[in-house]
């Protein structure tokens, strides 16, 4: 009955995104109708030949689609990474704007694509794939959902980068900073999130564990928070349903509230909360021993998500925005250090008594050093959140410098920690194909970040301050143009530091595959059967 | 809606209930006995990572041949 369910909405989505298609008013909005379409057509087949097949096993945990996840972050982060270096150059060789790719393939059409898919695509996989090996391990229950809606999630969210992406390139944006999918993609992404949400605590609902792990409350406060930001920040009416152009509700200094509000949470909870969720299960498991202080994670937690809420209008110090507005998105991120490195101490304090680790282990390095940057940006953005820093930080290069040694160095780097440990375990094999590999993959990386960061420093505080240079008469020294050509050096540097980076993130993609290609399976140690006492 | 729906919480009680559910939740998380609690809930993920827990309809799936630690 519920197959039938299923062939009927699949059916009805694909014939209305045909006809969608066909009325459609501009070239992205036909482009996504079409892919949407497909998408259905070929979900609607794949619906009717597994009909009635056998019901999944309680017995075991759903680890498809984690697999599946595994696959994706990898593939993502490689072409994330692959547009970043693209674009670095770009500004730093500006002939890289190919006259024959105008209006596609230039740095303004690539940015918004580099960060959707570093954040949405590398990172959200990464979310959604660890997050259901943690949920079910820790609830030591199967994933809910049958095996239905855990794929439901894991396509939609395909379905929503492959149109984001397309949309992007040919011309449908509503310009907002990491918000940029317009509204029938939006529509998109909350019913795939709804979808997830449902996965998530259904299975936290059935779980065999009477506590629920803290990785968990970090997850769910990701998943819950996310839900209710991209709903409140994208309330926008469409022009016409058969367009992809839509008018924001909010307007001027309102709108632009809403955005860095949606914006730094963005950051605070998929970027923080839902990677904190995978530190807390990650470090320990790799580490072999439980973590530093439960405690303290408890404190953590609460924290986090009492402050990060509010710390959005320090993105619009000296803007329209009032000033006690900007002072309390100020105070609030100069407190919100505490708990962040509190967290931090967490992670670290784990290794206690297993430090000998860190020289035998490279994977344990990994995640060392990211939890260390993590330690790091959360001490940098409280400081680039105060007034007097700010008025000199801001629309500079130091604040994407800081946001990288945040991505690249936290998120990346428990990401590939979390990779690493992943894909031996999902695919039964021993152990990954080669150390010394992962090793590789981590000095390229460390010394990529410290390039990246290093030089948008320098960049950074130049260009601040010879955009406040005045001669005697008080007239200002520098033209724009001049900041451009002396940050020259620096964006050579940067785009060398991607290179590092992407290179790293290869030989990852390398060994990764490696271990299952080139590996025997395991012997089925802890699967076999110890008789009961 | 608009920025000043800041304010006006800020003004508002709930603003301070916000700050005594964060203290009361902080100060839960300290509280005296909650160490065994604690240790065994920070124990899970060390339990139960190759199959699920039994449903407790007692061994029939063979689901409960690798209950607790298998490290």
């Amino acid at each position: 009955m519920w197959d039938y369910i299923k062939l009927i909405a699949l059916g009805l989505v694909a014939v209305l995104a045909a006809i969608a298609a066909n009325y459609a008013r501009d070239l992205p909005y036909m482009v996504n109708a079409i892919e949407i379409m497909l998408a259905a057509a070929i979900a609607f087949i794949w619906v009717l030949r597994t009909m009635g097949g056998p019901k999944p096993s309680e017995s075991e945990y759903f680890d498809g689609v984690i697999r599946a996840g595994v696959i994706a972050t990898v593939f993502w982060g490689i072409v994330g990474f692959l547009v970043a270096v693209i674009i670095a150059f770009q500004l730093a060789f500006p002939a890289l704007n190919f006259e024959w790719a105008q209006g596609y393939l230039n740095f303004g059409k690539l940015r918004p694509l580099h960060t959707s898919a570093v954040i949405f695509a590398f990172g959200g996989n990464a979310l959604i794939a660890t997050s259901f090996y943690v949920v079910q391990r820790t609830s030591a229950a199967r994933l809910f959902g049958g095996t239905g809606l855990g794929w439901f999630v894991f396509w939609g969210w395909q379905l929503i980068i492959v149109t984001a992406a397309s949309g992007y390139i040919l011309g449908a944006t509503q310009s907002q900073e990491y918000a940029e999918m317009e509204w029938h993609i939006d529509w998109l992404i909350t019913i795939v999130w709804v979808a997830y949400l449902l996965t998530f605590l259904g299975t936290i609902f059935k779980r065999k564990e009477p506590h629920i792990y803290v990785a968990n409350w970090f997850y769910l406060s990701f998943i819950v928070t996310i839900a209710m930001l991209h709903v409140v920040n994208n309330l926008a009416i469409p022009v016409s349903i058969f367009g992809s152009k839509s008018v924001q509700v909010f307007s001027g200094v309102q709108n632009a509230m809403t955005q860095w509000w949606y914006g730094h949470n963005a950051v605070g909870f998929f970027l923080t909360a839902g990677f904190l969720g995978m530190m807390y299960y990650f470090v320990p498991k790799q580490a072999e021993r439980p973590v530093y202080s439960y405690k303290l994670s408890i404190v953590h937690f609460w924290a986090l998500i009492f402050l990060y809420i509010w710390a959005g209008p320090h993105h619009l110090h000296y803007t329209a925005l009032p000033d006690w507005a900007s002072t309390l998105g100020m105070v609030m991120s100069v407190i919100l250090w505490m708990p962040s490195w509190g967290g931090m101490i967490n992670g670290l304090m784990t290794l206690s008594g297993a430090w000998d680790k860190l020289r035998t282990d490279p994977v344990i390095r990994m995640m060392v050093v990211s939890v260390g940057f993590y330690g790091m940006s959360t001490f940098e953005g409280p400081m680039m959140s105060i007034k007097a820093v700010n008025s000199l930080s801001h629309y500079t290069d130091w604040t994407i410098g800081h946001v990288h040694s945040g991505a690249l160095g936290w998120n990346g780097m428990i990401t590939f920690g979390a990779l690493y440990f992943l894909v031996p375990k999902l695919w039964s094999r021993e152990r990954l194909y080669s150390a010394k590999l992962v090793s590789w993959h981590f000095w390229l990386a460390t010394i990529g970040i410290v390039l990246y960061a290093a030089s948008m420093w320098v960049t950074g505080i130049m260009e601040g301050l010879m955009w406040r240079e005045v001669d005697s008469q008080g007239f200002l020294v520098n033209a724009f143009a001049d900041t451009v050509a002396a940050k020259h050096p620096m964006y050579v540097v940067r785009g060398l530091g991607g290179v590092m980076y992407l290179t790293g993130a290869c030989i990852m993609a390398y060994n990764l595959w490696a271990t299952v290609a080139k590996q025997p399976r395991a012997a089925a140690a802890s699967v076999a059967a110890v008789p009961a006492e | 809606m608009d920025y000043h729906i800041f304010r006006e919480f800020a003004d508002s009680w709930a603003a301070l209930a916000m700050l005594l559910v964060f203290v009361g939740a902080v100060v839960f998380a300290l509280r005296p006995g909650s160490r065994r609690v604690h240790d065994d809930t920070a124990s899970i993920p060390f339990r139960h990572d190759d199959k699920p827990a039994c449903s407790g309809g007692g061994c029939k799936d063979g689901c409960c041949k690798d209950d607790g630690a298998t490290l």
